[in-house]
């Protein structure tokens, strides 16, 4: 699964009326995450393991852009479920889950979070839903026969975890380096099928359950000093009490 | 009274630092209940009775629960919350992989990484990467919610007496299977939870430059080392060092950044 996210190198500018972030004419792109979850995916595929990739993305009819980057990057189709409300990784959990009960995928992949809500829930909301194994920020993958095992980046260092397919896994940022795609693949990519459906189409309410009353800017730090030498720095830390 | 579930998050014999803060949090939405779920964790139940302002402790003991596989411990407290009201987790690796599944497994969304409880189901959180805080209200009959260990205060960890408890433990769901760990050895302070960090990035140019012009000023100060995703993806230090929004969020007295743009 992919979503359309601002991209990462814009800084986000919180609206004056505190209703959200200012989207209009910024340049949006695939989630980092996501695109690290569709480069696992034509891997798996390159090597054998996976026969079809499939990408999915829930979100506004532009988010037909992202799916064509990850069918120029090499996925064999895809599914925009079009909605222009904002939803969330609970609904977007529930709509996967119902293409997963359709398409029978051996393993899903996502991006451990995505970089607008930082939620980090949608992987382990889609495993829980489908009843099957979850391999959350994974660094390593690897399919074999009817398991996969998944190292995964905790906090002390690394965990391995064994699970039997299907299963899904959220992608961690070392798990590769996407590929760019090219501009034939990209052509390429404009031929390739996608579908395009609704919520309703899967039965699932995307009413959300946060109500997101405020927006607003991060607290402000006051302006700091520059100090000519080590010797300076080091006295003015010893005058503000902190070494 | 609101009734809410802590996940005690434990190395097998301690209870680990990033409880103290989701205690912190619980106790501003009503009267704590920390659930210990592990193998042989005994010990680790009689500190958390200890945690200043929990009221009870519950232990499952079990052989299913070690390691915290999601797929096991899930549907352990998504069980308990028919009795609670909320499960507030810290945002640690563990947190983050377990909550999520649980507010799935009860239909319920959940509330990531709050900075604040403004009210009984009203919470503030950073959103695109800290660049803005959003205040967010639970219309859901249930709470499950993550907690950023650096914006609450660690509660005491003595002074309480809470009474023990032991709940059945379920079945293992077969869904997942614990292969092995590598954990990164620290002679220093946890960098979650140090005071000082000295944090070095790309200009330190190899994994020499960077041990021998942060290490020995780390040492000097008592203070934990932490990286940029450019040192770490350069192979300087082990990802764990990672500070960051994909790393770890950090809130020290004092932060040292060295070569890092």
């Amino acid at each position: 699964t992919v979503k359309r996210v601002i991209d990462y190198n814009v800084k986000p500018r919180v609206k004056a009326d505190g209703t959200g972030v200012d989207l209009a004419n910024v340049k949006m792109s695939m989630n980092p995450f996501d695109e690290i979850a569709v480069e696992e995916a034509l891997r798996l595929r390159e090597k054998g393991a996976v026969s079809e990739v499939v990408v999915v993305s829930v979100g506004p009819a532009k988010a037909t852009e992202t799916l064509r980057t990850a069918l120029a990057m090499g996925a064999d189709r895809a599914i925009l479920v079009s909605t222009d409300d904002e939803v969330e990784p609970l609904a977007v959990a529930k709509i996967v889950k119902a293409i997963a009960d359709e398409e029978q995928p051996g393993l899903i992949i996502t991006g451990k979070q995505a970089i607008d809500d930082d939620s980090n829930q949608t992987g382990q909301m889609i495993a829980a839903l489908l009843g099957r194994g979850q391999g959350t920020f994974a660094n390593q993958i690897t399919v074999e026969g009817d398991a996969v095992t998944v190292k995964r980046e905790i906090d002390g260092g690394l965990e391995t975890v064994s699970l039997p397919l299907p299963a899904v896994i959220t992608a961690d940022l070392r798990l590769n380096e996407p590929r760019y795609a090219s501009l034939p693949n990209i052509m390429k990519a404009k031929s390739k099928p996608l579908a395009t459906k609704t919520p309703a189409d899967y039965g699932v309410d995307t009413a959300p359950r946060l109500k997101t009353l405020k927006v607003s800017e991060p607290p402000v730090r006051s302006a700091g000093i520059k100090v000519a030498d080590v010797d300076a720095l080091v006295a003015k830390l010893k005058e503000l009490g902190v070494a | 009274m609101t009734k809410v579930l802590v996940w005690v998050e434990h190395d097998g014999s301690a209870v680990k630092d990033a409880t103290l803060s989701a205690v912190t949090a619980a106790a501003q939405l009503g009267e704590v209940v920390a659930l210990v779920a592990g193998s042989n964790v005994a010990g680790v139940a009689a500190a958390a009775a200890q945690i200043a302002g929990v009221t009870k402790v519950l232990v499952a003991d079990d052989a299913a629960y070690a390691h915290a596989l999601a797929e096991n411990v899930a549907p352990l407290i998504a069980g308990l919350l028919v009795d609670h009201d909320a499960f507030v987790a810290p945002a640690t690796t563990t947190g983050k992989n377990v909550a999520p599944r649980v507010a799935a497994l009860i239909d319920v969304a959940q509330v990531s990484d709050i900075l604040s409880v403004e009210g009984p189901r009203t919470f503030t959180r950073p959103i695109y990467a800290g660049n803005a805080i959003a205040t967010v209200e639970s219309t859901d009959a249930k709470l499950v919610i993550t907690v950023r260990g650096t914006a609450f205060a660690k509660a005491d960890a003595t002074g309480g007496s809470a009474a023990v408890e032991t709940v059945a433990a379920g079945a293992d769901s077969g869904l997942s299977s614990w292969v092995g760990s590598e954990i990164a050895k620290l002679e220093r302070p946890e960098l979650t939870s140090a005071k000082i960090i000295v944090s070095g990035g790309r200009a330190l140019k190899d994994a020499d430059t960077f041990a021998a012009t942060i290490t020995p000023l780390a040492d000097k100060l008592g203070a934990a080392i932490g990286a940029s995703r450019a040192a770490v993806d350069a192979g300087y230090v082990p990802n764990d060092y990672q500070v960051g929004q994909t790393g770890k969020i950090v809130a020290p007295e004092i932060y040292v950044a060295v070569g890092i743009s």
